[in-house]
């Protein structure tokens, strides 16, 4: 008996598998174009990565401007205290360092160093001991007419920074370096037979410790790391429970009315706004107009109030947090509508106030949500650069910061002025301010998710 | 003490509101005190919103409007200076899905005394919260667990634990076994018949047999054209369920509409 063919209006048999499986291929290429999607990223992200580590490894000529072994050999020929038994430069004894310094610097250079740290205890070696006294008794004593005397590690670096003086005449990046050593020791040969060829992390301790520096090969980010650190922290203090607070009231206590629903539009278009006009906004309000809070004056805490006027961290801080501020507001409202309504309910079934449900129910369960919120727009805020250049970061100091008055640099700041210089060196160095912006963001952000993570797992 | 037929809480001529949607109309009806009532009908009828109307939970809905009176203790609860936060502490409620909060079982029952001032032993009360729950002796060991980690009837449970240890005297139970399997509904109606002696119960169920086994006395609820809830017939759960005085009562405990 032949089965009957219901006419059901579906195809059947072989139509029925051309269909489903021409389903399947519509399906596998939309699968298709989203891996790809992610490729591109994956991509993208690995050709930052390579850009940025083939500029902060490789190798470097190196050019005394004295060589070493000529100063040695000169100390041996004068016959100076400890020259004959030494193998190297630092094996000499302070007094023939001394020496040896005097010879090659001026007068002036000298009296300066000793200004700032005296070589003897008993003796000097540049100053006029009656000058020296008289600078002492001044209003404004010198540093050296307190500190103990340098010892011979620290006058052996003096000599190596001022009389050897290692110049990098010529750095290559990392492929190169690995790829076309010979053709690079060929040019070295031929352009600088004096130069020494030698491998060159740029991001190396003295970098991180070292502050900002005219020559490359001693410019450190440590006065940008504690400015960025600053910042944020100001940045994080002010805007979070400003912004969480805000999204409690939208969320909890607002009524539906005209005047809430535009506050809401205007924080959701906020989140848009370009990070320059922040920049601008910070110099109007903090910079300028609140230049007496922002500047310290009116805690009393600057003496010298011509130095950095409202250019300070705390209108930086101030600055970033209004910019991350709408960010803030709506991660944590979404997290705040995300809790359960029946939570709410629980609470005020057992006749606690709004504020007690908010308080031990709403928050702690939305605190997660509200935390990686919080985590993603302060990575923005440490990355901003724009609207610090408008607010006044300064471009060059060598001070830590000391507080929310200082003056300030922050790494993207440094990182911008230095693809900005002439030499190719500080493209070097900014290569690697960019890897110590990353680690930092990246550690930043890694606290950040393990304190989310305890949260969450605490109140599961 | 209150003699029995003496009532727990009355509402007068009440009228519900969501903006200008009538959901609910004309409702009067008393609860008698230590008595199990169940409110039954068909869905969006109402029962629900009047329960809810009981311990003002339904001033957490900002379009909802309620006209009326509600007498609880001779005062209308939504009189000009009665605070909705002390009526909701002497008049306690379950929901339909369990919702513990995100804390151990024990801050679970303990909570609640807390927030309200509770001054006495909080060991002694979370342990004589969670007896008459009928939860203690599967807890006991694991108070500091978080609530979550116990399973739907637990919960359940659990949640009834907390309502009783702020000491109310009425409990309103909006379809508390339906997210429930029939073994831990068959629990929560024991309990429920334990809890009788103590509490005012009043249980909103769709479920007929669950409100015909379990209830002292049932209202019966229906909606007319505009789908304003009203109340049809309220007597004895034996009178209502074998004698219904209305024919909408009997259809619909028959089963033929609903």
């Amino acid at each position: 008996m032949a089965v009957q063919q219901l006419e059901t209006g579906y195809p059947e048999a072989e139509a029925l598998q051309r269909q489903i499986s021409q389903r399947h291929r519509r399906g596998l290429r939309w699968r298709w174009l989203f891996q790809l999607s992610t490729i591109v990223g994956i991509v993208a992200l690995l050709a930052l990565l390579y850009n940025i580590l083939n500029q902060s490894f490789g190798l470097v000529a190196v050019q005394n401007t004295v060589d070493p072994r000529v100063l040695l050999e000169g100390a041996k020929t004068a016959v100076l205290p400890g020259a004959d038994t030494a193998e190297t430069l630092a094996d000499l004894p302070k007094e023939t360092l001394v020496a040896i310094l005097a010879e090659h610097i001026s007068t002036g250079l000298g009296r300066r160093l000793e200004r700032d740290q005296r070589f003897f205890a008993d003796q000097f070696a540049f100053e006029d001991p009656a000058l020296f006294a008289e600078v002492c008794a001044g209003a404004e004593p010198p540093a050296g007419c307190t500190l103990e005397p340098r010892d011979q590690n620290n006058v052996y670096e003096l000599l190596l920074e001022r009389v050897v003086a290692p110049d990098v005449v010529q750095s290559w990046s990392l492929v190169d370096s690995v790829f076309r050593r010979g053709a690079i020791e060929e040019q070295l040969r031929t352009d600088y037979p004096t130069a020494v060829l030698e491998f060159r992390s740029w991001i190396t301790a003295d970098f991180i410790v070292s502050p900002q520096s005219s020559t490359p090969e001693f410019a450190g980010v440590r006065t940008a790391i504690l400015g960025s650190l600053w910042v944020v922290v100001i940045t994080i203090v002010f805007s979070f429970p400003v912004g969480v607070g805000a999204a409690i009231y939208l969320e909890e206590y607002a009524t539906d009315n005209r005047l809430n629903r535009l506050i809401q539009t205007n924080i959701s278009n906020l989140a848009g706004v370009p990070s320059i006009i922040y920049g601008m906004l910070g110099l109007a309000i903090f910079v300028r107009a609140m230049e007496t809070f922002t500047s310290g004056a009116a805690l009393g805490v600057i003496t010298d109030d011509t130095t950095a006027n409202g250019r300070t961290i705390l209108s930086a801080g101030l600055t970033l947090g209004l910019l991350i501020l709408p960010l803030i507001i709506i991660n944590a409202q979404e997290a705040i509508r995300a809790v359960p309504r029946s939570l709410r309910q629980a609470g005020f079934a057992l006749g606690a106030t709004q504020w007690q449900t908010i308080w031990h129910h709403v928050l702690p369960s939305a605190m997660p949500g509200i935390l990686t919120g919080t985590i993603l727009a302060i990575s923005r805020a440490i990355g901003e650069t724009a609207p610090l250049v408008v607010v006044g970061a300064s471009t060059f100091i060598t001070l830590d910061p000391s507080g929310p008055f200082s003056k300030f640099t922050t790494l993207p700041i440094q990182i911008y002025q230095w693809t900005a210089r002439p030499q190719a060196e500080f493209r070097n160095i900014a290569a690697a301010a960019i890897v110590v912006l990353l680690i930092l963001l990246l550690s930043l952000n890694a606290t950040a998710v393990v304190m989310r993570n305890r949260y969450a797992t605490k109140t599961a | 003490m209150n003699k029995n037929g003496e009532i727990a809480i009355e509402a007068r001529e009440m009228d519900v509101y969501y903006a200008h949607f009538r959901a609910v109309k004309g409702i009067n009806i008393k609860f008698p005190t230590r008595k199990i009532t169940a409110l039954i009908g068909p869905s969006g009828c109402g029962k629900s919103t009047v329960l809810r109307s009981f311990n003002r939970m339904n001033d957490l809905v900002l379009v909802a409007r309620v006209q009326g009176e509600v007498l609880y203790r001779g005062n209308n609860i939504y009189g000009k200076d009665v605070d909705p936060v002390e009526i909701r502490r002497r008049i306690g409620m379950v929901f339909q899905k369990p919702n513990p909060f995100a804390k151990s079982i024990y801050e679970n029952v303990a909570w609640g005394a807390r927030i309200n001032g509770y001054k006495g032993n909080m060991d002694e009360l979370v342990e004589s919260s969670l007896r008459q729950a009928a939860l203690w002796d599967e807890v006991k060991d694991k108070l500091s667990q978080s609530g979550y980690s116990l399973s739907g009837g637990q919960q359940q449970r659990l949640c009834i634990a907390r309502t009783i240890a702020v000491k109310p005297e009425i409990i309103l139970m909006d379809e508390p076994t339906s997210a429930l399997d029939p073994v831990a509904t068959l629990r929560i109606e024991e309990l429920i018949q334990e809890l009788k002696q103590n509490y005012t119960i009043i249980i909103v169920t769709h479920n007929m047999q669950q409100a015909a086994r379990a209830s002292d006395y049932t209202a019966f609820f229906n909606m007319d054209e505009d789908r304003a809830g009203y109340l049809v017939e309220y007597n004895a759960t034996n009178m209502l369920f074998t004698n219904p005085q209305n024919e909408m009562t009997e259809q619909y405990i028959t089963g033929r509409f609903g």
